[in-house]
């Protein structure tokens, strides 16, 4: 099987983030990128399927801060080979970086392939899903929020599972080639020791490739951003245990959990 | 660089598992009796599938392969009492096993979640518990006496203060942090630390097989370190003083060197006046096995308490050599499930069983693991009205505040 | 202009989950602000059966075709981006489950029109719409504006209260059963249900978790009682799990499980930092504990100072009596 991983870098919300002054961007000072989550299980759902079907995987990543870490950590779990595209800014629009995403495909000579997976989603999605509007541009079969991929030798057939509600499972027969928006692997993301990852530093590299930006790929502007506001304690809520129950009755319905 | 012989054998820094004849402290595994003293020292022994007097059996046969593949030295807490207890020194916990986890942990089918997550934890963020690295000298500023951070103020210090993880994020550790410096200035030292620059030395992650991540942390705090002035390092945290003292030193570490516990140590005398505070309380100590057993630091601690007005100090029946681990070495800090669901007994509640039966109303520890361990074995176990757990430093400062 | 709001709605099995109610209260309130109908877009086969509770939309589009009987994403997207193209809507809100997920994209891919992730809030600002979305799991919000008709908005779960989009009334239905299905190259098989084996409570949007505050093994029934009418599950502190009163699996914190439920309840539980690296992602954090000084307040959003004995069984019973029966099967 060959299958190309689309990974990308998000900011990493363990640090606290700031805006930035012109109240619509991150304030980049002490931002640090790390994998979106998402993507780091559509890694590893690769790995098993090139660990029981043979194949090739490889990682295609906009270029971006602490990339080169993530794409050298991949390589030494198991992936065969990593391309960065390089010089895409991440205000683009999801469509601007698909468009990128398709011509990278061909210029690094990442096709024909059986599979493309990627994360369902990425913390920064704004106006987009990347699995989608790549498979619709592709025309290649698709489906999001997978949590296990299946390819059966002996027939050929592909089946893919995806969670519904109340722990339901939907598992579909999907024809390759195919773009898949992995929710979560079927097991979760292995450790790669470090001293794999700075072998794999050493001895592999990371390939780049340029194309150039897709023209009349409007992207949303953002207006403003902020950060809701933070407590740093909890509201107490006072009264006798019904009155209480009521008044946090008021709080779920608020926050749509009723 | 060539091979160092180091003051203590140096652990598994130049040893290798292929040239592991090749050095002293490896040959000696060949002069193994079989006697078994380790296995049933091994606080864990029981449960591992090889424990050690095994795997050195099938080492000397040639068998290595299935204990590199089997997952029994995930059960090791680093406690260095298999060390302390052969007839024939070879040296388990500084040498051998870590070259073994280190093979473990790289055929392991699954690291276990809790550890891999402190692992990556530790190489993203410097710290276990994933907190933000810029929020590391958070508690400076919720300290009474001022602190100084040098990236902030890199004037030349008397005492580079390496504060470490728990101590910096952990609640309680925090506590410590604050009595420390509040002795510190009391004794008047000049002393300043590393603040949001300051990352795990990273001893632990060695000892649960992953000496790469160690290095990269060793690299990392070498370079910080070298950037300022200082004349000596003093560390609040066993596990940092003990990648310090020797792992360390084949980055190039030759500082000056002490734990804040033999370090007020040192300052007795100038202590003692201060301590007016009478304690009318019993302590017993818990050595700590990465202080106590492995650098010998057993009366330190138990000089500093002993100079606090009124205070009774009681042993436990485990105490000084023979101590019981805690169970947060060597990555036990990050396999609580993991050992739970082998069965195995919780070492921290073995341990404040022990110190309970002594009949103290205070343990007292020096490593910064061991106040949320015990404290939370105090509480899980029902003794929370019958036994408290303090650092020293905590204890020393309740005498110099005289509120006791 | 002044083209009308659509809801997709989200079915799962032919039953509408709740995330569609809570399309159709934003919806509502979006086609009052716009002086414009709200039409709910229902595709699949066989539907009559819920249309009755979709009352507080002006109009059901009732497109009903066995090709829609299965949740392929790219056929329905096809036929909503189809109708689309012929009834211009000004909006078309699409609640993000997992059922419906691809769908936004995919409309708007086809039809070359914007689309917004996940939204918490939509209105008209000078003639223009404007969308609260979340950034960066939930630490910043950012507002964008669309001119263009119709934009796509991808609505987070719980965005209104699911009570303010039902009605116990169908409105008027329109039957289309003229479509162009695309054909596919994906095909459900099967249905599996949920495996014997215990949940997954990273994956629960609602934990009721529980502390050494809870006493007795009895006293778990009664936050069980709380998780069920809450569509949630029960989870706990390490001391919990220790005594064998709920199995590892459900275990939160340093050596357990990480969760970032949308609710954590907290319950007898004092916070301690190894249980709080667990849970402190939630959405929304509420502790009940007897000790006003326990750290969990620090963390939690909303608190209470009580024995959880008193406040629990009033809150489910509460929560009973303002939801309606049967509705959070699928929440
Ligand atoms: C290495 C290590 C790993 C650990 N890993 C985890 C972990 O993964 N997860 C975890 O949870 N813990 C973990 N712990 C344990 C942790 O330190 C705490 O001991 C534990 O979280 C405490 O659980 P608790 O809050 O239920 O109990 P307690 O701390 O005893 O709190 C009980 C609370 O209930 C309140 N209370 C009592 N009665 C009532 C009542 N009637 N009504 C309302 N409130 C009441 C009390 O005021 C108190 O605040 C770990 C500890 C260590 C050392
Ligand atoms: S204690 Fe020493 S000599 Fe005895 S079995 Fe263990 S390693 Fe061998
Ligand atoms: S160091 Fe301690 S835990 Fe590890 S094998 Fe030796 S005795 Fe056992």
């Amino acid at each position: 099987m060959k299958i190309v991983v689309l990974l990308k870098m998000v900011p990493d919300v363990v640090e606290e983030l700031e805006i930035a002054p012109d109240g619509k961007s991150l304030d980049t000072t002490y931002l640090r990128m790390i994998l979106n989550d998402s993507d780091n299980h559509a890694l590893e759902e690769a790995l098993l399927l090139k660990e029981r079907h043979g194949g090739k995987v490889c990682l295609l990543a906009p270029d971006a801060p602490e990339v080169d870490d993530a794409l050298f950590a991949a390589l030494a779990k198991g992936a065969d080979r990593a391309v960065k595209i390089a010089g895409i800014d991440a205000a683009e629009g999801t469509r601007a970086v698909v468009a990128r995403i398709v011509q990278a495909l061909s210029t690094a000579d990442l096709l024909p392939a059986d599979l493309i997976l990627t994360g369902a989603q990425a913390i920064d999605d704004l106006d987009g899903l990347v699995a989608p509007l790549l498979a619709q541009t592709l025309r290649w079969s698709h489906l999001s929020v997978v949590n296990q991929v299946r390819f059966d030798a002996s027939t050929g057939v592909t089946t893919v599972t995806k969670e519904f509600p109340g722990g339901l499972r939907a598992e579909f027969e999907i024809k390759l080639p195919a773009v898949l928006g992995i929710q979560s692997a079927e097991k979760p993301p292995r450790y790669v020791p470090v001293a794999k990852v700075r072998a794999a530093m050493k001895s592999l590299q990371i390939d780049s490739t340029t194309v150039p930006i897709a023209a009349g790929m409007p992207a949303l502007e953002i207006q403003s951003m902020a950060k809701p506001s933070a407590a740093g304690h909890a509201e107490m809520l006072e009264g006798l245990p019904e009155a209480v129950a009521g008044k946090l009755c008021d709080v779920l319905a608020a926050h749509g959990l009723l | 660089m060539a091979t160092v012989a180091s003051p203590h054998p140096p652990g598994a820094f130049e040893i290798t598992l292929e040239n592991l004849f090749s050095f002293p402290q490896g040959r000696r595994v060949l002069t193994c009796l079989q006697c078994g003293t380790c296995t049933a020292t091994c606080p864990y022994g029981v449960g591992m599938q090889y424990p050690p007097r095994r795997i050195i059996g099938m080492l000397r046969t040639g068998q290595l392969e299935k204990v590199l593949t089997s997952d029994s030295l995930l059960s090791c807490v680093a406690c260095y009492a298999c060390t302390a207890k052969c007839p024939r020194g070879i040296e388990l916990t500084t040498v051998l096993l870590p070259l073994l986890k280190e093979q473990m942990l790289l055929s392991l089918p699954e690291v276990p979640s809790e550890l891999q997550r402190a692992l990556e934890n530790m190489l993203r963020y410097g710290n276990p518990m994933g907190e933000s690295p810029r929020k590391r000298a958070a508690w400076a500023k919720t300290s009474s006496i001022p602190i100084r951070i040098l990236p902030e103020d890199p004037r030349t210090t008397d005492v580079l203060w390496f504060v470490e993880c728990y101590t910096s994020y952990h609640p309680r550790g925090q506590d410590t942090a604050r009595a420390t410096a509040k002795i510190f200035q009391a004794l008047g030292i000049d002393f300043a630390i590393l603040g949001n620059e300051e990352k795990c030395a990273g001893e632990c992650v060695r000892l649960s097989g992953e000496p790469g991540l160690h290095n990269t942390l060793m690299e990392y705090n070498m370079q910080v370190f070298r950037k300022y002035k200082f004349n000596s390092i003093v560390t609040s945290c066993p596990h940092a003083y003990d990648a310090f003292r020797y792992s360390y030193r084949t980055a190039g570490f030759d500082y000056e060197l002490r734990l804040a516990t033999t370090f007020l140590a040192q300052h007795l005398e100038a202590l003692r006046p201060m301590l007016r505070g009478k304690a009318g309380y019993t302590v017993t100590y818990h050595d700590s096995c990465c202080m106590g057993r492995h650098n010998g630091f057993y009366e330190e601690p138990r000089t500093l308490l002993q100079a606090i007005p009124g205070i009774k100090l009681v042993e436990m029946t485990h105490n000084r050599v023979n101590t019981i681990c805690c169970g947060g070495g060597g990555g036990g800090m990050w396999l609580d499930t993991y050992y739970k669901a082998k069965g195995y007994e919780r070492l921290s509640e073995r341990r404040v069983k022990e110190a309970v039966a002594t009949g103290a109303d205070v343990l007292a520890v020096a490593c910064p693991y061991e106040i949320s361990r015990f404290e939370d074995a105090v509480k899980v176990l029902g003794y929370d009205k019958r036994m408290i757990v303090r650092d020293i430093t905590e204890l020393l400062v309740e005498s110099m505040e005289g509120e006791i | 202009m002044s083209g009308n709001i659509w809801v997709v709605a989200a079915l799962c099995r032919g039953r509408l989950l709740d995330a569609t109610y809570e399309a159709v209260a934003l919806g509502r309130e979006l086609a009052e602000n716009l002086g414009t109908k709200l039409e709910v877009l229902l595709l699949g086969h066989e539907l009559k059966d819920v249309l009755g509770t979709l009352g507080i939309a002006d109009a059901v589009l009732c497109v009903e075709h066995a090709a829609l009987a299965d949740p392929v994403p790219e056929v329905h997207a096809h036929v909503v981006a189809r109708l689309a193209g012929t009834r211009h809507p000004q909006a078309i809100l699409v609640p993000q489950t997992n059922v419906t997920w691809e769908l936004g994209s995919l409309v708007a891919g086809e039809l070359g029109v914007p689309y917004v992730n996940s939204c918490t809030e939509l209105r008209m600002v000078e003639q223009t719409l404007e969308a609260h979305t979340v950034l960066y799991g939930g630490k910043v919000e950012a507002i964008v504006r669309t001119k263009h008709a119709p934009s796509i908005f991808g609505l987070v779960s719980g965005v209104r209260a699911v009570e303010k989009g039902y009605a116990d009334h169908a409105p008027a239905t329109e039957r289309i059963t003229e479509v162009d299905v695309q054909p596919t190259s994906v095909q459900l098989r099967r249905y599996l249900e949920p495996e014997a084996g215990d949940i997954d409570i990273s994956k629960e949007e609602v934990l009721v978790g529980v502390g050494r505050g809870i006493e007795t093994r009895d006293n778990l029934e009664v936050s069980k009682e709380l998780a069920d009418v809450l569509g949630g599950a029960i989870c706990g502190s390490r001391p919990v799990i220790d005594q064998g009163w709920l199995p590892l699996s459900r275990q939160v914190g340093k050596s357990g499980a990480t969760v970032k439920p949308k609710l954590y309840i907290a319950a007898g539980i004092s916070g301690a930092p190894e249980h709080v690296e667990g849970m402190k992602g939630s959405g929304l954090i509420i502790a009940i504990n007897s000790d006003p000084q326990a750290p969990i307040f620090q963390v939690a959003h909303y608190g209470i100072v009580a024995k959880l004995l008193d406040v629990l069984p009033a809150l489910t019973e509460a929560i009973r009596s303002r939801s309606r029966r049967g509705m959070k099967q699928y929440a």
